[in-house]
Parts: C-alpha cells; sequence; structure tokens
C-alpha cells in the first residue's frame, strides 16, 4: 500500500532535516573551493554527484592545487572514504536480503548521515523490514542529496564572494558531533568514541589516513569488548 | 592556488574516484548479501558510528585548517558545546544550532 510505504520515507525524510543547514554550507564551501582550484562547473558538479562525499572531494581538489601525481590524488582521496566500507558492512544485518538493485542504490547513498542515523535507527527498531529500511534510508537522503549538490553549484556560481568570517570550514565538525553526542548512550560507546579520538589523534601523522582506520578499528574492538565483559558480569 | 592538472586528468581523477567511493561503498553489502555474519563481528559493527565520527573530527576540532593547524578557542567553544547540547538534550537540529550560535559569537567577541 502506497500510504505504508511513504511512512519509512518520510520519517526518514524528518530525521534527516537537520543536516540541511549544515550541508547546504559545506556544498557551497566545495563549490567555491573547486572553482577557485581551477575546475570548471561541469567538473565540479560531476565530481559532487558522482562522488557524493564531502571530505574525500576536498582531499582530491587539495591534491590537485598541490600538484601530486593522479595516483596519489586517488590514494589519498579513496583512503579518506575506507571508512564507507565499514557502513557497508553495517548495514550488510539489515539490507542484505534486499535485490541486488536496490543494494546499489543504498550504497550510492551511503553518506556519514545516511549510515550513522540509519545504525541508529535499525538497531532500535529491529523489528523493521528490509523495505521499509530501504525507504527509510532513501528518505534521510532527501534533505541532503539535492542540497549537497544544489549548494555546490551556488557556490561554484558565486565563487569566493563568501566571506571566510562565515567559517564554513567548521559545518562539518559541527554536524558529526551534533550527530554522534546522542549515541554515546553506554559506557562501551563511551569507551569506544574515547578510543577513536585519543587513537586518531596519536596516528594522525600516519600517511594516507590510515590512521583513523586503525582508530576506528579499535575503537569498535574497545566497545564490543567491554559489552560483552559487561554481559558477563551482569551489569548492564 | 589553480591546479597544473589538465582537463583530461582531472576528468580521470572524477570517474576512478566516483568509481572507486561507489565501489567502497558497494563492497561488503554487495559481496555479503544475505549470508549470516558471526556474532562477534555483529556485535563490532554496532560500534561503527561511534567508533568511526570521533576520530574523524577529533582533527578538525583541534587542528582546524582554516587557522592553519593552530588551536582556535572559538571553534574548540563551538565543538564543546555543541557536544554538550547534543547529549543533554539527544536533539540533533539543537545541537547544530547551538554549535553555530557558540561559534559566530566567540569569532564575533575574539574579532
Amino acid at each position: 500500500m502506497a500510504n505504508d510505504r511513504s511512512k519509512p520515507f518520510w520519517r526518514g525524510t524528518r530525521d534527516g532535516a537537520p543536516f540541511i543547514l549544515v550541508i547546504l554550507p559545506f556544498a557551497m564551501l566545495f563549490g567555491v573551493v573547486a572553482t577557485e582550484a581551477g575546475l570548471d562547473i561541469a567538473q565540479t558538479m560531476v565530481m559532487t554527484i558522482f562522488v557524493i562525499a564531502g571530505a574525500a572531494q576536498f582531499a582530491a581538489v587539495q591534491q590537485m592545487v598541490d600538484s601530486a601525481p593522479v595516483f596519489m590524488v586517488l590514494a589519498t582521496s579513496l583512503a579518506v572514504n575506507l571508512r564507507m566500507a565499514m557502513y557497508s558492512a553495517t548495514m550488510v544485518p539489515h539490507l542484505g536480503t534486499a535485490p541486488l538493485w536496490k543494494r546499489a542504490l543504498v550504497a550510492y547513498f551511503l553518506v556519514d548521515q545516511s549510515a550513522v542515523m540509519g545504525a541508529d535507527t535499525f538497531e532500535r527498531e529491529a523489528g523493521r523490514d528490509t523495505g521499509w529500511k530501504v525507504l527509510y534510508l532513501l528518505g534521510v537522503m532527501l534533505p541532503i542529496a539535492p542540497f549537497w549538490y544544489g549548494g555546490t553549484l551556488f557556490g561554484a556560481l558565486v565563487g569566493g564572494r563568501i566571506p571566510d568570517s562565515f567559517a564554513l570550514d567548521f559545518a562539518m565538525p559541527i554536524t558529526f558531533l551534533a550527530m554522534i553526542a546522542p549515541m554515546v548512550k553506554t559506557l562501551p560507546h563511551l569507551a569506544a568514541a574515547l578510543t577513536s579520538v585519543l587513537l586518531a589523534l596519536v596516528l594522525a601523522g600516519l600517511p594516507f589516513g590510515s590512521g583513523l582506520l586503525v582508530a576506528a578499528l579499535a575503537a569498535m574492538i574497545v566497545g564490543a569488548s567491554l559489552e560483552r565483559t559487561m554481559e558477563r558480569k551482569g551489569t548492564t | 592556488m589553480i591546479t597544473a592538472f589538465s582537463d583530461a586528468q582531472i576528468w580521470l581523477v572524477i570517474a576512478l574516484l566516483g568509481l572507486g567511493t561507489f565501489l567502497i561503498r558497494f563492497s561488503f553489502l554487495g559481496i555479503i548479501g544475505d549470508r549470516d555474519l558471526p556474532g562477534w563481528v555483529l556485535r563490532m559493527l554496532r560500534y561503527t558510528p561511534v567508533a568511526v565520527i570521533p576520530g574523524l573530527v577529533a582533527p578538525l576540532v583541534l587542528w582546524p585548517a582554516a587557522t592553519g593547524g593552530t588551536p582556535d578557542p572559538a571553534r574548540l567553544t563551538a565543538a564543546a558545546v555543541t557536544l554538550a547540547i547534543g547529549a543533554t538534550t539527544k536533539n540533533v537540529l539543537l545541537a547544530i544550532l547551538g554549535g553555530a550560535a557558540t561559534l559566530f559569537a566567540m569569532l564575533w567577541l575574539l574579532g
């Protein structure tokens, strides 16, 4: 029934709506930076639509400005995106039974915001079926993807006329903090988050952003082990 | 400031970056599909968001590129306020608004 199917979609849209506030300035910043780096409008827009991964796009443009070899540009920016393999794995228990084309569609839209909102919602509402979850994720992306594309276009057209004092660079950190703070609900969550922060800072010098991957993997192990220990002691 | 890359090189980067990013996102979803994952893997995967995002954001908060990597009181305060509002209200929108308001207030105060 059309009505039943529209519910998860609009639920997702509602959950994704706050991100408009930060996606828009972040997208505009990318449009500005890319055109200032010498990409034309077509290149900027194809990149933003095809790649749809802010941090990696900034990394790629920065490396092109620094005249790094093509393979280095790719290695660095793809490494920035390796965390998405973890998101992909996170979605397997929820969406593994969906048809291949739906899994491919979801994969394209698996950005930080949709992966984190999806993982949180699917864990809290374990009874939802696969179809519900696919529609929920697409709903989350409705206030994100179009604004990412549109914001980039606006930034590319307006160019360097956005003053630095707008501090658009900090839109991304603020979104991530706002998104993750409510999810630190238990001691294992807190331990995982602190492990991630400490190791990411200590390993920040490692090449290709590989420090983040080591930090994330260690944090997952810390969280899961602590959860298991607490379960055994019956303290959860 | 302007890249020395040719048009063809830029298009090559865009094509391969897009393709590579999609393959990373599709990886586990595409290959594993509906096969069951072991329990310990599922347990670890539940920690993905809190394991990835804090490590991703920590260097951006402590060493922002906009200030050449020097810790910046305005950005540090904004980050702390965002975290505090998010943790207490569990409301993403409020946390974003509070963080942004703090950032602009601090940048204005500190000139």
